[in-house]
């Protein structure tokens, strides 16, 4: 029961680190798939921006049609986006264009924009708040929106209403966050690149080819995200050791007498050691296959819940390094209980009630 | 007469007890040749029991020489006492020290598997264990067994290693008469068919008659 109880303590950190890393991984995989979905070959994004978030619109709708006249550009579209919560936000988007680029929305229910009012909600977001097309959304922005359609997911975020809209609702009157642009000919990318970030066009902005764009969404490139995992991690070793070292002491202290059983019978101090030791990496071990189960049970329960706001990865490639963390944890841990055992005098050993 | 197995001269120990020092034995002289059958009494306190520890290397001496079988023993070290432990010794207490967990016949396995031994005993040691009259019983844990055949499990354990003594605290102390003279029994007839050298420590002198010797201690020292 002990073990089993401390199995369990030990997966509380190891589940810790694999949703945190699920969720980073899961998070940047997500805004790589939507990023794709909207079918451009190039993304313009003002000078220093994060890689994950944007939020704000600094650039001047003009550079929307300045760049549609460069050569080989088959079409530029502006997008403005604008968080909404901590996790959900919302674009402002022309569909005609937006339609052009990548045949547009697959809608589940209901169809485009009727009017400045209306909104499209992604299939998660509406099982999250129980939309349908004909409804009404009134938290976002403090506005009363119609839901005019229920979209597929994965183009854009779960959030689209018209451009002017927005623009107008946050303050950025003929400005957008960012520009994708498609290129005539996929051969043509490079060449439109350069002339994009020429020194007389746009030379401080963040331009990236849509590959090289996804690409960078990883955990290395977000700012403080892999610090973070790391102090996680840390904290990881530290429950695991903690966790153990009481779990194995309180074991010492229970099996004293089985201890100076064993050492009447000619068992060495490593020997003792060893037992412990081989508990402490079983219970490793086994909280490591529990917080991986657990992390399961967490992705499940995070989609139940809240479809439309985290999206967390199952991460197999950190499956050994939440295992190596817990082992490293109760090994640690299993330490001093461990040695003090193999220490104990035999004869008070035997003599303990 | 044969080379003593056991030899011990002028054996003192001293117990720290707090910051006074407690002398437990006072000059011990005791030969016990192979094969023998030999019950140490005296009263509680007398260092009956600190005398097995010493010769069963679970506590070193402070003074004076152990030989046992030409080695002196009171000289070595922790690694030392448990390679004696290991091989050269086996013990049987009160009460019965087998390890809950573990089946009877794993109690008897674990103490193999410390020697370095395979597990399982050798093919004669089964007769050894219809002897101990629990060759029917291996199956079970310590717990669905009688006092007396929990005892003779640790005494199967004990001499599973095939060591040159067992030593027996109060082997019957934990035992009604009945189980008390069974165990003797098998106490014995493990010391006439295999020869096996045995000193037991008891109170009573019904179990002391078992033995071809009896030595009394009191105070530290022998008396008789």
């Amino acid at each position: 029961m002990r073990s089993l109880l401390s199995m369990f303590l030990i997966a509380v950190p190891v589940t810790l680190i694999l949703c945190l890393v699920g969720l980073s991984q899961g998070m940047l995989a997500d805004s790589a798939r939507r990023a794709r979905g909207i079918g451009a070959d190039i993304i313009v994004r003002p000078p220093k921006t994060s890689m994950l978030t944007l939020s704000g619109a600094p650039l001047p709708e003009k550079l929307v049609d300045a760049i549609q006249r460069k050569p080989h550009v088959a079409l530029a579209i502006g997008v403005i986006v604008h968080l909404v919560t901590n996790v959900t936000y919302v674009n402002g988007v022309d569909l005609a264009g937006f339609d052009k680029m990548n045949g547009g929305f697959k809608y589940l229910e209901g169809g485009p924009f009727r009017g400045p009012d209306d909104i499209i909600v992604d299939q998660y977001y509406a099982q999250q708040h129980n939309l349908h097309a004909g409804g009404h959304v009134d938290d976002i922005l403090n506005h009363h929106w119609h839901v005019s359609g229920i979209a597929e997911g994965g183009k854009l975020a779960r959030l689209a209403v018209p451009m002017r809209t927005l623009q107008d609702l946050t303050g950025n009157t003929a400005k957008v966050s960012q520009i994708f642009v498609k290129v005539d000919n996929p051969a043509n990318i490079p060449a439109v690149m350069a002339e994009l970030k020429a020194p007389d066009f746009l030379p401080d902005y963040n331009i990236y080819t849509m590959e090289e764009f996804t690409s960078l969404l990883t955990v290395e490139n977000v700012g403080g995200l892999s610090t973070f995992i790391h102090v996680m991690v840390g904290i990881g070793v530290v429950i695991g050791f903690a966790v153990v070292l009481l779990s194995m002491y309180m074991a010492v202290l229970q099996r004293t007498r089985e201890i100076g059983i064993l050492k009447a019978l000619g068992a060495s101090r490593w020997f003792i050691l060893k037992i412990i030791l081989a508990e402490a990496a079983i219970m490793g071990l086994g909280g490591t296959v529990v917080g991986i189960g657990l992390s399961f049970a967490a992705r499940a329960l995070i989609l139940a819940l809240y479809p439309a706001s985290l999206t967390q990865a199952i991460t197999p490639d950190w499956w050994p390094i939440a295992g190596a963390i817990s082992l490293a944890g109760a090994l640690l841990g299993a330490l001093y209980p461990g040695l003090s055992a193999a220490a104990q005098d035999p004869i008070e050993a035997l003599a303990y009630e | 007469m044969s080379e003593p197995l056991i030899e011990i001269r002028g054996l003192r120990k001293v117990y720290r007890v707090g910051k006074v020092d407690v002398s437990a034995l006072r000059g011990v002289d005791l030969d016990v040749p192979p094969g023998e059958f030999l019950a140490i009494v005296g009263p509680s306190g007398s260092g009956k029991s600190t005398l097995f520890h010493i010769i069963g290397g679970l506590t070193p001496a402070t003074g004076g020489t152990v030989r046992i079988g030409g080695q002196d023993i009171s000289s070595l070290t922790d690694a030392g006492r448990t390679k004696l432990r290991k091989n050269k010794v086996g013990f049987v207490f009160q009460k019965f020290n087998l390890l809950p967990n573990l089946t009877a016949a794993d109690n008897i396995a674990i103490a193999r598997y410390i020697a370095g031994r395979a597990p399982a005993p050798e093919p004669e040691f089964e007769e050894v264990l219809k002897l101990l009259g629990i060759s029917e019983r291996l199956n079970h844990r310590p717990a669905a067994l009688s006092g007396g055949e929990q005892q003779r499990v640790a005494i199967a354990r004990a001499i599973v290693n095939h060591p040159a003594i067992l030593l027996a605290d109060e082997p019957t102390g934990n035992l009604d008469s009945e189980n008390s003279a069974a165990v003797l029994d098998v106490m014995r007839d493990l010391n006439r068919r295999l020869g096996q050298t045995i000193l037991m420590i008891t109170h009573n002198p019904e179990a002391a008659a078992f033995a071809h010797r009896t030595v009394r201690m009191r105070d530290g020292r022998i008396v008789g």
